[in-house]
């Protein structure tokens, strides 16, 4: 295991971002996924380590003028009890690991680790979220939005810069109309790691479905969307057949591989199977 | 060896103060440098929960925490439950119901069970078996870990 030279534990936000800018930084949040990956030697560590639990204002959920903004150190736990939290994201929190992960897993740490699996992210990309990416440029902080949907470019490959902190995740809080449901595999609710998760979120008026958004977790190299069967979806009533072609649709959409947890075959079906559970829930609102 | 901090946290009611390597974590704090065997070491990966311990009023695995991360926070490990010699009534609740065989995974058991009938008192079966989903136990097959938890439940509501 490489050697820490240096610790630091910020409380300022600036003080964090500037940290970043000189290089060489492992940052640490809830550790979760941090401490077994150092162990089983899939990382090392940065010479400096730099503890970001100590940042006041990165915590917490607040909506202000029709959006809603979740600092990154909010830990799944807090997300999981927040009457501010969408039901499709607590429902995800629901069914995250056991209490004592989720008092310590943060949402940064679950996204920036951009696993295909990451169960947080499934939601967010259901409520079509944005990440909060800052950075230190010329002697001020400097952020930049970015779209969770193109954030993630592979296993826990994404298009944040080192220099770069993930401070919030943003999105428009969803209307009065706005019907959404989250759904993993697992032989029990939680301590799985999803073999395929699916969300699926929209407006649900007078019988036909609108501004439909479907995102898959495990069935790919990033948790993606699912462009066809949002567009089988889009201005449609439930109908069985509607729901049907949907859940074939989304088998189209995604491209799910063998590996020691499932076959791509097991996953497909899953797919297809959450895929009309989660739409007959809808339509039973 | 990796570079050292300074750490100032108060340990099951009294102050400690200590220099740990940066990459320690808490459990190699607790039980190899403080001595405080109780809590115990198992997965080491966050799957089992004999590691847990309450660290500002919330459960955590103390296997996944930096301890550089506990500076100015507040622990309680089992060893900090009961009063003195004096078993908490969770413990004792453990015993009168046979809940105990082994006991390895019990340490962080009982400290998880503790933490959840102090978020919810009306806690029931149901919560409390998501609630200990995070603690695996080899031996008891949890019937009577529920009860014991469940007497107490009772007691309080
Ligand atoms: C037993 C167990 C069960 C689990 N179950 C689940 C599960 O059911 N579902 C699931 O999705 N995950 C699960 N996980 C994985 C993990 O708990 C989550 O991904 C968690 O959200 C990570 O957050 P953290 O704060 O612990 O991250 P850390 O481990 O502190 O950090 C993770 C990574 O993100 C980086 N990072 C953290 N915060 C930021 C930031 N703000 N800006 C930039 N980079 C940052 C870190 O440098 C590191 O590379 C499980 C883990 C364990 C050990
Ligand atoms: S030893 Fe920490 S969870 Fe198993
Ligand atoms: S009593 Fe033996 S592991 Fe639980």
């Amino acid at each position: 295991m490489s050697e820490i030279e240096k610790y630091i534990a910020p409380d300022t936000v600036s003080d964090a971002v500037k940290a970043l800018s000189s290089g060489g930084v492992t940052i640490l949040a809830g550790g979760t996924d941090l401490t077994p990956q150092i162990d089983a030697g899939r990382r090392s560590h940065a010479p400096t380590l730099m503890n970001i639990r100590r940042v006041d204002d990165l915590s917490g959920i607040t909506q202000n003028k029709g959006e809603t903004r979740i600092g990154c150190l909010t830990t799944v736990s807090e997300i999981k009890q927040s009457d501010l939290a969408p039901a499709i994201l607590r429902q995800a929190a629901d069914h995250f690991a056991s209490e004592q992960i989720r008092n310590a897993a943060t949402l940064g740490g679950n996204i920036c680790n951009a696993s295909p699996a990451g169960d947080m992210i499934n939601p967010l990309l259901v409520l079509d979220a944005s990440v909060e990416l800052a950075s230190w440029k010329e002697g001020a902080m400097e952020v930049r939005r970015e779209p969770l949907r193109r954030f993630f470019t592979g296993p826990g490959k994404t298009i944040k810069h080192d220099n770069e902190l993930l401070i919030a995740v943003v999105f428009d809080t969803p209307g009065p109309d706005f019907v959404g449901y989250f759904r993993k595999s697992g032989p029990r609710p939680a301590l799985e790691i999803s073999t395929v998760s699916v969300g699926i979120g929209g407006d649900y008026k007078d019988g036909a479905f609108h501004n439909v958004r479907v995102a898959f977790g495990a069935v790919g190299p990033t948790p993606l969307r699912g462009k066809a069967t949002e567009a089988m979806l889009e201005g449609q009533a439930l109908t069985a057949e509607v729901i049907d072609k949907s859940a074939r649709a989304a088998q189209d959409d995604a491209t799910p591989i063998d590996d020691i947890r499932a076959t791509s075959w097991y996953r497909t079906h899953l797919i297809a199977v959450f895929t009309e559970e989660l739409l007959n829930n809808v339509r039973q609102n | 060896m990796s570079v050292k901090t300074e750490l100032n946290f108060t340990l099951n009611g009294r102050p400690v103060n200590i220099e740990v390597p940066v990459d320690m974590t808490v459990l190699n704090l607790l039980r190899d440098v403080l001595d405080l065997k109780g809590t115990k070491y198992a997965c080491g990966e966050g799957e089992c929960g004999a590691c847990t311990i309450e660290v500002d009023g919330t459960t955590i695995n103390s296997c996944l925490m930096y301890a550089a991360d506990l500076n100015g926070r507040t622990v309680m490990t089992i060893e900090g439950l009961g009063a003195g010699n004096k078993m908490h009534p969770m413990q004792q609740s453990f015993v009168d119901h046979g809940a105990v065989q082994c006991g390895f995974c019990m340490p962080g058991m009982i400290i998880q069970a503790n933490y959840l009938v102090k978020q919810n008192p009306d806690l029931t079966r149901e919560e409390m078996k998501r609630g200990l989903e995070g603690n695996i136990c080899r031996c008891t097959g949890y019937t009577k870990v529920l009860d014991a938890v469940a007497a107490i439940v009772g007691a309080e509501g």
